[in-house]
């Protein structure tokens, strides 16, 4: 579906997300990604024909009804999907948030660093959630199914540089993530930076089969296990070496 | 008139529990790290209780039944559950769990009640009753016109209590505590002398009320007898308080069985003979605790004896010994003290439970502590509600109010209400496509709507036109029966120990209600914004719906629908209004379901939203099940449209979400559960049930109800022993919408 410069291309608004950011967040689901990721738990967001053009002064006018839920924390987070596709008018958007003293939030997987990426960055984002897929590029590789990872760390040097708020995002997948040598790998690589505020653990789960079967799409992460309480916790404590928070999501 | 000469501390000089309660309130802004367990004796006694329930569970939902005594206040000689661990003592029978008759709200359903347990009254009463006794069911059934019977039968009104009392009157328990009985009746017997002449209707009705009442606070003193207390004094410790407060919402529960018997709102009250007594060292937070701990495990064992029907519409056999607790003084203090804590924190104690009916009245002035330990109680249990005080408080008037039955206002000694079940109001609006005829029947319901063109779609604005017609023509009805189930009541089953309780002459609101709002709100949508063409049979009558296109649905927060939920309540409100009521009540109305919407749904046919004949309406003021797509707030939001102005009598609304859904640790879902209130009741809500539990917990009860004897879940405006619900009811619950992220 095309987008006009006042709309944007959405797969769905979940009015309570509660794991999308601080606080109570309005999360607006944007359609389209350039990855396809093995254990996407949204593919429906991922087909760029798909979803229905939404006017942004209407998004903009929920989220203001939400107003009174945010309290000091919450607000506005744009999920995907791959947002940045949208980024241009994003920009449009979250101005009109920060007019109305929306906090905003972008859970990004930090493909794209072009013009309108650099300007919702250094301008708009109060918050950045990026989407670390993998340490190695092999395993990048095979998770997303595109290549350079070193593009999602040239995401994260940008975001630090501007010296504003990111948050990290691991999925956390046993054997495939979750050993102890790509732990540390990823702590060695983020130690020195200022402005991550936390890491989020995903523990992987297997409750988007249903949408790839109605995708008729293929589940090949089928084999993967989901991780036991233990392992969850020896992943957080490794993590903790490095970080100044760790969550598990 | 005696002084509280055991108070030197306390401002004696009162001349009402609200004065009282202004001039020694302690607001407390602490956390909940004083409160303690229960003491070694509160741990006994509920062990039995425990047993005593299992055992009602395990016979057919009855442990015992007095077939003998007629119950009255004074009727039964003391009951213990086991006296030397007893703090606070009393029980309506003279065993626990034993349940009784009180067959002037109506005989045949005490018969009925009796027979489904293969039991019948005593020889004595049989002979009473069928010969001599007039009751309210036979005086409202003398009175009733072949109109009203037939909106009656045919589901358009139910669940009115023309044959069960009406309840919802809620007494000033703890004016027997300040004022002790001797000078309530002294009172009362200046307020009979001061009614004075010309001897008409309502003079006359008066003075015999009031002399009832001298009789009630008489046969109090005799029910304390009963167990060695002498409540012709005020209360001297907090023991006493307790007791005494208890003792006054006995004599209600023993003289009367209404649909809900609230308590009211004692924990502010309490706490400052509690603070008392601490500050004076002569008792410990333990027993302060212990007080409260055995008050609520008497109130966890009110019963009365309702026939199998009953259950249809409530279910669970509920009583509503409804608490309110928190909320602000008009100074701008907080009516949070300890003791709304002690409260709160039975339902740890003594673990989660639908009774009594926990109502917080909230604020987003309310002490931050307080605020996260109703999140957490909430989170943990299941068990409790909240309702916006400051809309309550500001828009009606007083600050010392309780909640009658589930969700309505009622200012304590001052107001009574008369209930009023509820209309279905998408039945209602089938007449309107019906040509005024029942959809199921064929039954001309109401006369002079045009039937809409068979073949055609339904046309918004005909319907529209039909259906404030049928509306106009179904208050008026349902206002007939009203006028003469109240008048009936007062005259057969007047309820004279909470009426003694209350002052003379009260303000009554009539409390009507309406069911289906939600299914009106999308059928008017489908029928303006896709296209619906009713599928009729040879009479003429719908039978089913085709419907082209997509509509917005109530519940996303999206004004084109919405604004239907909030109109159909202000229309139908309004024509109430104009109505003429009983002992000039005040008309009022609810969104309110309790059950019943199971059993509304299996009495109305298919409506053109979608829904099929037969399927249970969502509770209260909720959107139907599955159709709010936009997650929880927005679901909110639309329900929060609705004005309270045009329904004061309550808008009860059930959020339902599974743990992980409200945040991914406890801090987060306590935060975000204060969020979410905040939030809802900024925008102007006036009620939120909380349910935080995985549906998976709720088939396994339903599998293995042994495991999970106490698992409480809050239904329309109370709540629920799940276990002791019918298969038909979990499996409602079970489809209706808990909110999951993606």
């Amino acid at each position: 579906m095309k987008t006009t410069n006042h709309t944007l291309n959405v797969h769905s608004i979940e009015s309570f997300g509660t794991h999308d950011g601080p606080g109570i967040r309005m999360v607006v689901f944007l359609q389209g990604c350039k990855l396809k990721c093995l254990y996407c738990h949204n593919p429906d967001t991922i087909d760029t024909q798909g979803g229905s053009e939404y006017e942004i002064e209407d998004l903009v006018q929920r989220a203001i009804r939400m107003k009174s839920y945010f309290g000091k924390n919450g607000g506005v987070t744009v999920s995907g999907g791959e947002p940045m596709l949208q980024a241009k008018n994003l920009i449009t958007f979250f101005k009109r948030l920060k007019e109305e003293g929306i906090h905003t939030n972008i859970d990004t997987n930090g493909r794209i660093l072009n013009h309108p990426v650099k300007e919702l960055l250094d301008n708009y984002a109060d918050l950045v959630m990026l989407d670390i897929k993998h340490m190695t590029e092999e395993g990048y590789q095979k998770i997303t199914g595109v290549k350079n990872k070193e593009t999602t760390f040239q995401f994260a040097k940008y975001r630090e540089t501007s010296g504003k708020k990111m948050w990290l995002r691991y999925v956390l997948i046993p054997e495939i993530t979750n050993t102890p040598e790509l732990l540390h790998a990823l702590g060695n690589y983020f130690k020195n930076y200022k402005h991550i505020e936390q890491i989020e653990l995903q523990p992987y789960h297997k409750l988007g089969i249903h949408k790839w079967e109605a995708l008729g799409w293929e589940y090949e992460l089928k084999n993967a296990r989901e991780n036991t309480e233990e392992e969850l916790q020896q992943a957080a404590h490794i993590l903790s070496n490095y970080f100044q928070k760790v969550k598990i999501n | 008139m005696k002084t509280i000469d055991h108070q030197p501390e306390l401002d004696n000089t009162v001349v009402s529990v609200k004065e009282f309660v202004y001039k020694n309130i302690q607001p407390y802004h602490g956390d909940y790290s004083f409160l303690v367990g229960p003491s070694s004796k509160t741990q006994k006694l509920w062990d039995i209780c425990k047993k005593a329930m299992q055992e009602e569970r395990q016979n057919n939902g009855i442990r015992a039944i007095d077939t003998k005594t007629i119950s009255g206040i004074a009727n039964f000689k003391a009951g213990y559950i086991d006296k030397e661990n007893e703090t606070i003592v009393g029980l309506q029978t003279d065993e626990l769990l034993k349940r009784a008759m009180k067959p002037f709200g109506g005989y045949k359903v005490v018969v009925k009640a009796l027979q489904e347990h293969g039991l019948e009254p005593s020889r004595d009463i049989q002979n009473l009753f069928t010969k001599y006794v007039k009751t309210h069911n036979d005086g409202v059934f003398d009175a009733y016109n072949a109109e009203i019977k037939k909106y009656r039968s045919l589901g358009f009104l139910t669940g009115l209590p023309d044959n069960y009392a009406r309840g919802r009157v809620i007494g000033d328990y703890r004016r027997v505590a300040l004022f002790g009985i001797d000078k309530l009746i002294a009172d009362k017997k200046a307020d009979l002398e001061n009614i004075t002449g010309p001897m008409c209707d309502a003079t006359i009705r008066l003075r015999e009320e009031v002399a009832e009442q001298i009789k009630a606070l008489k046969d109090m003193v005799l029910m304390g007898n009963h167990y060695s207390l002498d409540l012709t004094r005020p209360a001297q410790n907090a023991r006493e308080a307790v007791q005494w407060t208890y003792m006054a919402y006995l004599a209600a529960v023993k003289e009367q069985d209404g649909a809900a018997m609230s308590l009211g709102n004692v924990s502010t009250f309490l706490d400052i003979f509690i603070e008392k007594d601490l500050n004076d060292g002569l008792i410990t937070e333990e027993e302060a605790q212990e007080y409260i701990d055995q008050f609520v495990m008497k109130l966890r064992m009110v019963r009365h004896l309702r026939m199998a029907a009953y259950d249809e519409i409530f279910a669970g056999d509920p009583t509503w010994v409804t608490e309110a607790i928190g909320g602000m003084l008009n100074d701008g203090r907080s009516k949070v003290t300890k003791t709304a804590f002690r409260f709160l924190h039975t339902l740890y104690n003594l673990g989660p439970s639908p009774e009594p009916n926990i109502t917080v009245l909230w604020s987003p002035l309310l002490p931050e502590n307080f605020k996260k330990f109703c999140a957490k109680v909430a989170i943990d249990t299941s068990s409790i509600q909240f309702e916006n005080d400051d809309l309550m408080r500001i828009s009606r008037g007083s600050d010392d109010y309780g909640i009658a039955c589930c969700v309505s206002y009622q200012e304590i000694g001052k107001q009574i209400q008369f209930f009023g079940a509820r209309t279905n109001l998408a039945k209602t609006l089938l007449l309107a496509i019906n040509g005024g005829k029942c959809e199921n029947t064929g039954t001309l319901m109401v006369e002079g709507i045009e039937p809409c063109d068979p073949d055609e779609y339904l046309d918004f604005e005909k319907v529209m036109y039909n259906f404030k017609i049928a509306m106009r023509h179904v208050a008026g009805v349902y206002n007939d029966a009203m006028n003469i189930i109240h008048y009936m009541h007062d005259k057969y089953y007047y309820e004279k120990a909470q009426m003694a309780l209350i002052d003379t002459n009260p303000h009554v609101n009539i409390a009507y209600g309406i069911a289906g709002l939600s299914i009106v709100a999308d059928s008017l949508s489908a029928i303006k914004y896709a296209k619906v063409k009713p599928i009729r049979n040879d009479e003429g009558l719908t039978v089913d719906f085709e419907i082209e296109g997509d509509f917005p649905k109530y519940g996303n927060d999206d004004d084109r629908v919405d604004v239907f939920a909030k109109n159909a309540v202000r229309d139908f409100n309004n024509e109430l209004k104009k109505l003429p009521v009983y002992k000039n009540a005040e008309p009022t109305m609810s969104v309110l379901t309790i059950t019943s919407n199971v059993v509304y749904g299996k009495k109305t046919g298919a409506t053109p939203d979608g829904r099929k004949k037969g399927v249970p309406f969502a509770p209260g003021a909720n959107p139907m099940h599955g159709r709010d797509t936009n997650g929880a707030l927005a679901s909110l939001n639309s329900v929060a449209k609705i004005d309270y102005n045009d329904s004061q009598d309550g808008i009860s609304n059930t959020f339902s979400i599974i743990p992980k859904s409200l945040g991914a640790n406890e801090k987060d879902r306590v935060d975000n559960l204060v969020a979410t209130l905040t939030g809802y009741f900024n925008n102007g809500a006036q009620h939120l049930n909380v349910n935080v539990l995985d549906k998976e917990t709720l088939l396994d009860a339903m599998e293995h109800p042994e495991n999970h004897p106490q698992l409480t879940l809050r239904v329309s405006g109370y709540a629920v022993n799940f276990i002791r619900l019918t298969k038909e009811q979990q499996l409602e619950v079970i489809t209706r919408s808990f909110h999951k992220s993606m």
